[in-house]
C-alpha cells in the first residue's frame, strides 16, 4: 500500500491524540506523587512540581505495612504461576495427545466452565474454604491454580494439537514411558505458550482485588491490591501517598509486560483460531 | 483435528489409563471448585440461608421476591444493561479503530501499539484510583482541562447522570487487549486481496467494508461475546470508583449480588440473583451465536464456494 504525505500526517495526529488518553493518566499520577501537599490541592492544578518530592515514595511506603502487602502479592503471584504451569501443561497434554473415552464431552465441559459468572460460585466457594479453615490465609488464592484454568488449558491444547504425531511414536519405540515423553520432549517445546500463560497469570493475579477482598481479613495477609484499596478507603484525602503507592503497584506488571510483549502480541489472537 | 490412532497392542492398556492421569488435576479441580459450588449455589437459591442460624427451605420464594418485591433488582438490571449497551459497542469500535491505526504502514507505529496496550496490564484498583483523581470534581485535572476550552465539566462522580459515564471511560482504558486481538487478525489478511481490490479501483473505505470487515467477523463475534459477558459482570470498578453511588446510579448487578451476599448476609437470595444472571448470560450467548450464521464468514466455508 502506498501512502501519501497528507495521509501520514492524519494518521500520526490521530495516533498522538489517542496516546494522550492512554498515557496522560499515568503521567498525572506520577506528577501528583511528586508534589507537595499544597501543590496537589492547588487550583488551577500545577503541571510541574517546583521541587519533585521523591521522598514521598519512602514516606508512603512506611506509612502502612506495604512491605508485607507487596510480599504477599509476590507469594500469591509466584505460587499461582507455578501451579498454572504444572497443571495446565499436564491437562492440555492429556487432551491434545491422547484419544480416550468421553474426551470430547470432557473438553466441551471444560470450555463451558469459562461462561460461568464468578458470583454464582462465589458464596459456596467461600463456605468451602471456610470449612477447610482457609479463610484469612493465602490458600484460597493459591491452591485452585494447581488444578488448572480452562482458558490456559485451551490455549496450550491448541498449540499441542499442531505438533506431528511422529514425535512421541519415535520416543515410544526407544522405550520412553509416557511421562518421560511429556517431560523430556513436550515440556521444552511448550516454552513459548507456557511463557504466555505465566505472563497472563501474573497480570491477572497481581491485579486481582475481589479474591483478596473476600478471603482475607487481617492486614498482615493483605495483598498489594487490597492493601492499597483499603488505604485509599480510609485516607481518601492523602492523595500523594495514594498515588505514590499506586505507581509502586503498577511497576511489576509494567516490567513483566516490557519483557513479554512479544509473547502477548503473538499469543492473544492465536487462541481464537 | 483428530489424527488416526496408530495402535500398538502392548501399549493399549497403559494408554487407556494414562490420559486420565494427565487430565486428573482438572477433573479434581472441576469437581471441587466448579461443579460442587455450582450445584450448591443452585440448592442454596431455594433456601432462606442466613450467615448464622438455620437455613430454611423456601422453594422458589427467593425468585418470587426478586421478580415481585425487590425494586433494586430491576434498577440494578437496567443500569447494568445500560452500561453494557454503551460500553460494548464503544469498546468494540475503539478497539477496531486503534487496531486499524496500528496496522498503518507508517514509522514508529509499534511504539503506539505499546502505548495503547499499556493500561490493559494495570487494572482494578490502580485504574480506579488514578481515574478517581482525574475525575475529582474539586481538584480534578479533567475539569480544569475542559475549562481551558470553555467547557464547564460536570461533577463526574457526584452527579448521578455522569457517574456511569466515568465508569465507561475508566473501563475503556483497558481496550488494548481487544485491540491486539483485532490487530493480529487484520495483520493476517493477505495483502494480495487489497492489491487486487485497488487494481479494481476500490478506495480505502470500500476495501475496509468489503475485505477487512468480512474477514474478521469471527473475531468480532468472539469479542462481542466476551465483552458482553464482562460488562454484565463489572464489579471491581463500581466497588472502588463509586461504591454504587451516587444515589445508587451505578449500583450494578454485580454489586447488587455482592452486597446481598456479603453485606446483607442473604446467602440464599444472593445465590438466586447470581443464577438469574448466569441464565441471562447463557441466553444472550446463544442468541449471539445463532445470529452469527447471518453475519460471520468462516474461511473454510468461503473456500467451499459460498457464504450462506
Amino acid at each position: 500500500m502506498r501512502i501519501t504525505k497528507s495521509h501520514k500526517i492524519i494518521v500520526y495526529s490521530i495516533l498522538v491524540i489517542f496516546s494522550l488518553y492512554f498515557l496522560f493518566p499515568f503521567a498525572w499520577a506520577l506528577i501528583t506523587a511528586l508534589k507537595t501537599e499544597g501543590e496537589a490541592f492547588s487550583f488551577p492544578p500545577k503541571f510541574i512540581p517546583d521541587v519533585p518530592q521523591f521522598g514521598n515514595f519512602i514516606e508512603a511506603w512506611k506509612s502502612q505495612p506495604f512491605g508485607t502487602y507487596f510480599k504477599n502479592s509476590v507469594i500469591v503471584t509466584v505460587m499461582t504461576t507455578i501451579g498454572q504451569i504444572i497443571s495446565c501443561s499436564l491437562v492440555a497434554y492429556g487432551f491434545a495427545r491422547y484419544d480416550f473415552k468421553y474426551k470430547n464431552t470432557l473438553f466441551i465441559l471444560l470450555l463451558s466452565t469459562m461462561m460461568i459468572p464468578w458470583d454464582v460460585t462465589m458464596i459456596p466457594l467461600y463456605m468451602e474454604f471456610n470449612l477447610f479453615g482457609w479463610i484469612n490465609t493465602l490458600k484460597p488464592l493459591i491452591v485452585p491454580a494447581f488444578f488448572g484454568s480452562a482458558y490456559n488449558i485451551f490455549l496450550l491444547r491448541q498449540f499441542l494439537m499442531n505438533i506431528p504425531k511422529d514425535l512421541e511414536s519415535a520416543a515410544r519405540i526407544d522405550g520412553a514411558n509416557e511421562f518421560q515423553i511429556f517431560y523430556k520432549i513436550f515440556l521444552p517445546i511448550m516454552k513459548g505458550p507456557l511463557t504466555l500463560i505465566a505472563v497472563l497469570n501474573i497480570l491477572l493475579v497481581w491485579n486481582d482485588y475481589l479474591g483478596p477482598l473476600i478471603y482475607l481479613n487481617d492486614q498482615s495477609k493483605y495483598t498489594m491490591a487490597l492493601g492499597l484499596a483499603s488505604f485509599q478507603g480510609v485516607h481518601e484525602l492523602q492523595i500523594i501517598p495514594i498515588m505514590a503507592m499506586t505507581l509502586v503497584m503498577i511497576i511489576p506488571p509494567v516490567i513483566v509486560f516490557a519483557f513479554a510483549q512479544k509473547y502477548i502480541v503473538e499469543g492473544v489472537s492465536g487462541s481464537i483460531k | 483435528m483428530l489424527k488416526k490412532k496408530e495402535k500398538k497392542p502392548s501399549f493399549a492398556l497403559v494408554r487407556k489409563r494414562v490420559p486420565y492421569l494427565f487430565i486428573l488435576p482438572w477433573i479434581i479441580g472441576f469437581l471441587v471448585f466448579t461443579l460442587g459450588p455450582l450445584v450448591s449455589s443452585l440448592i442454596m437459591s431455594l433456601f432462606d440461608w442466613p450467615i448464622t442460624g438455620e437455613a430454611k427451605f423456601i422453594g422458589l420464594n427467593n425468585f418470587t421476591k426478586m421478580f415481585t418485591a425487590d425494586p433494586q433488582f430491576y434498577d440494578s438490571l437496567v443500569i447494568t444493561f445500560k452500561f453494557a449497551a454503551i460500553f460494548v459497542p464503544l469498546n468494540l469500535i475503539a478497539a477496531l479503530v486503534l487496531a486499524l491505526l496500528i496496522t498503518q504502514p507508517v514509522k514508529g507505529v509499534k511504539i503506539f501499539r505499546t502505548i495503547f496496550y499499556l493500561p490493559a496490564v494495570v487494572s482494578g484498583v490502580a485504574v480506579s484510583i488514578i481515574w478517581g483523581w482525574i475525575f475529582n470534581s474539586e481538584f480534578g485535572v479533567l475539569n480544569y482541562l475542559l475549562s481551558l476550552i470553555g467547557i464547564e465539566g460536570p461533577s463526574w462522580l457526584i452527579d448521578p447522570k455522569w457517574a456511569i459515564v466515568t465508569i465507561v471511560i475508566a473501563s475503556a482504558w483497558g481496550v488494548g487487549t481487544m485491540m491486539l486481538i483485532f490487530y493480529t487478525d487484520i495483520k493476517g489478511i493477505p495483502p494480495e486481496l487489497y492489491e487486487a481490490a485497488s487494481i479494481d479501483g476500490a478506495g480505502p473505505l470500500r476495501q475496509f467494508f468489503s475485505i477487512t470487515i468480512p474477514t474478521i467477523t469471527p473475531t468480532i463475534l468472539f469479542n462481542v461475546i466476551t465483552s458482553v459477558i464482562a460488562a454484565l459482570q463489572q464489579l471491581t470498578l463500581v466497588l472502588l470508583l463509586t461504591g454504587g453511588g451516587p444515589l445508587k446510579s451505578t449500583y450494578f448487578y454485580g454489586l447488587f449480588v455482592y452486597n446481598n451476599a456479603f453485606k446483607h448476609h442473604q446467602l440464599g437470595y444472593a445465590s438466586a440473583n447470581a443464577w438469574f444472571m448466569f441464565i441471562i448470560i447463557l441466553i444472550l450467548t446463544m442468541i449471539i451465536f445463532k445470529s452469527s450464521s447471518t453475519w460471520v464468514f468462516y474461511e473454510a466455508e468461503m473456500k467451499k464456494g459460498g457464504k450462506k
